[in-house]
């Protein structure tokens, strides 16, 4: 082999100013926290709010994960996405009635069984009319972004309006499982089983994503697709189907998102999953579309400022989410953590 | 010459209202090495991008090993054995150096003798890689991103400009590994600017002019030959 001529590469020095820039937006949640333990006064208060924004912040996760990767993978935006919030609530929840059985005993086995079984179907559900939304409605419509808001749209009001036939027009009330209901109590702060449930579950679900997105092959070809899609075709790799299965995925995670959701306020509509979206995007874009890491630092920002903000001046927790994206975008209009697309 | 690996046929492409390819017609000839030659915007980009089905062609024939490239979409194309390095190079700026390479191997795992080679020829790659590669200089990024399309063993690879602004030291790191490639018996299809790479790494000239092939035949004639660099390009290429 031929020997390379000599010059020797060196590493550049990153000054702190530049490291902090870029561990801000993680540094961002600890502040926040911090933040509301002091506004907040009270320890136990700030660590229920706390323990129930971080449990509202990971299920608007859980929806806005799959949103945000199909926009970074395809630039699809996907009005429709809150549609298998919905399905996945209704699918859910259906199981649930009818293991009333198992919902009803005073076994965590059982409880939990139910859960997974209502969870099973809910994504199994939302995973298959996913991959019909796509090839029906997302296919024909690919580069057109009035297009894709205009059919999304209208795909969700067909989906909302099959929900009333199936299940009827009226919100369906639910019981949580005999062992997620009522709270433990940890240094003084009632937490709420369910909440904590969702924290794990929330946890896992992230770890479990980066895992994929950054040690496996099809995460590499995800994340490089967000960034550069026509370069990973090039490469030989078929984005298009890798695209189906990021979209089938990620209406299977609405779906659980909204079985989670349903359980969390007890009550279910089909007009749930569209209300939601408008966390959902405000997470997608603060996050930086195509971002999950963002995605999921913006869906703890908004559950717990939501949270600290209700208890401390309930008038303007409806306003406290748009005050953070303004104030996010004025700071960083690409997101906390944008992608970077290729030209 | 050799049987050709890739063969140009009346070749039209159009972006938008305009009219870039109009009729190229050219061969590619097996284990040689084939410059595409010709002042800026005389359709050389574009030429690597319709063989590889970035643009499609409106008319003609890309044939490849005798198939006919013309309806297949990009991917299929790269998986007959064709690898890529466009002008833009096409880095993942948020991957790191090792994860551009993974994806480089698009048919399996990253061949750990062919890693070795390719550190060695690119010394540079293995000193970053752990790095992102956004944060990779100028030269460092050309030599990522044709090491990537070398990742795993492909017999034709479009190259195009690889040396555009790079200093003395990292050109010659990368004419070298061309080198290499070529005494492989893989077949490249070079755009380039720099006469001295031209010269040096040239079997074939292809030049082109408004769209057009306006001359083929063997790199040392024309390097030979300034009226016919003049005549060609509108100056010598040694002006380059």
């Amino acid at each position: 082999m031929t020997a390379a001529p000599d010059h020797r590469p060196t590493f550049a020095d990153v000054s702190l100013g530049e490291r902090l820039d870029k561990a801000m937006p993680f540094l961002l949640i600890p502040i926040l926290v911090v933040l509301g333990f002091f506004a907040i006064g009270a320890p136990s208060s700030w660590l229920t709010l706390t323990v129930s924004g971080l449990a509202m912040g990971m299920m608007i996760f859980i929806m806005a994960s799959g949103l945000t990767l199909v926009f970074g993978l395809m630039d699809v935006i996907n009005f429709g996405h809150g549609a298998f919030v919905s399905v996945g609530a209704f699918v859910g929840v259906s199981v649930l009635i009818a293991l009333g059985d198992w919902t009803g005993a005073t076994s965590l086995l059982l409880n939990m069984s139910a859960v997974f079984l209502a969870v099973v179907a809910a994504m199994t559900v939302t995973g298959a009319l996913g991959w019909v939304f796509e090839r029906v409605i997302v296919k024909p419509v690919y580069g057109a972004h009035l297009k894709q808001i205009l059919v999304t749209v209208g795909g969700l009001i067909v989906i909302e309006q099959l929900i009333h036939v199936i299940w009827g027009p009226d919100e369906i009330f639910i019981n949580r499982p005999e062992m997620l209901k009522g709270a433990i109590t940890f240094a003084g702060a009632a937490m709420e089983k369910y909440r904590l449930l969702a924290v794990g579950i929330g946890a896992v679900l992230f770890i479990a994503m980066r895992m994929i997105l950054r040690r496996t092959k099809i995460g590499l070809i995800v994340r490089a697709g967000v960034e550069n899609g026509p370069m990973v075709e090039a490469l030989g790799y078929r984005l298009r189907v890798v695209f189906v299965g990021v979209f089938i995925a990620g209406s299977a995670l609405a779906g659980l998102g909204g079985v989670m959701w349903g359980l969390y306020q007890e009550v279910i509509t089909a007009g749930m999953g569209e209300r939601m979206m408008v966390l959902v995007f405000i997470v997608a874009i603060i996050g930086g579309l195509g971002s999950v890491e963002g995605a999921f630092i913006g869906a703890l920002l908004v559950g717990l400022l939501q949270n600290y903000v209700a208890f401390l001046e309930p008038k303007l927790a409806l306003v406290s989410n748009i005050a953070l994206m303004t104030a996010i975008l004025m700071w960083r209009p690409q997101g906390m953590l944008p992608v970077v697309k290729a030209k | 010459m050799s049987d050709p690996i890739l063969t140009l046929k009346d070749v039209y492409t159009d972006i938008a209202q305009y009219h870039i390819l109009q009729g190229v017609d050219f061969e590619v000839p097996r284990g040689e090495v084939t410059m595409l030659l010709g002042r800026n915007g005389v359709g050389k980009t574009t030429t690597l991008k319709t063989i590889m089905g970035q643009w499609t062609a409106k008319s003609g024939e890309i044939l490849y090993n005798g198939q006919d490239l013309k309806r297949l979409p990009v991917s299929a194309r790269a998986r007959t054995g064709i690898g890529f390095v466009p002008e833009d190079m096409g880095i993942f700026s948020d991957l790191t150096v090792e994860e551009n390479m993974v994806l480089g191997a698009s048919s399996g795992p990253l061949d750990p003798k062919r890693k070795e080679w390719l550190l060695g020829a690119f010394p540079a790659l293995g000193t970053f890689w752990n790095s992102e590669a956004g944060n990779l200089s100028g030269g460092q990024k050309q030599m990522l991103s044709i090491a990537r399309a070398m990742a795993e063993d492909r017999e034709l690879y479009l190259i195009d400009e690889p040396t555009k602004g790079l200093a003395p030291a990292i050109i010659a790191t990368m004419a070298n590994a061309l080198r290499d490639l070529k005494a492989q018996g893989r077949s490249i299809l070079l755009v380039e600017q720099n006469f001295s790479v031209a010269k040096a790494l040239g079997d074939s000239a292809v030049v082109m002019d408004d769209g057009r092939v306006i001359w083929t035949g063997a790199m040392a004639e024309l390097a030979s030959n300034k009226d016919l660099q003049e005549s060609l390009m509108g100056l010598s290429m040694e002006a380059h």
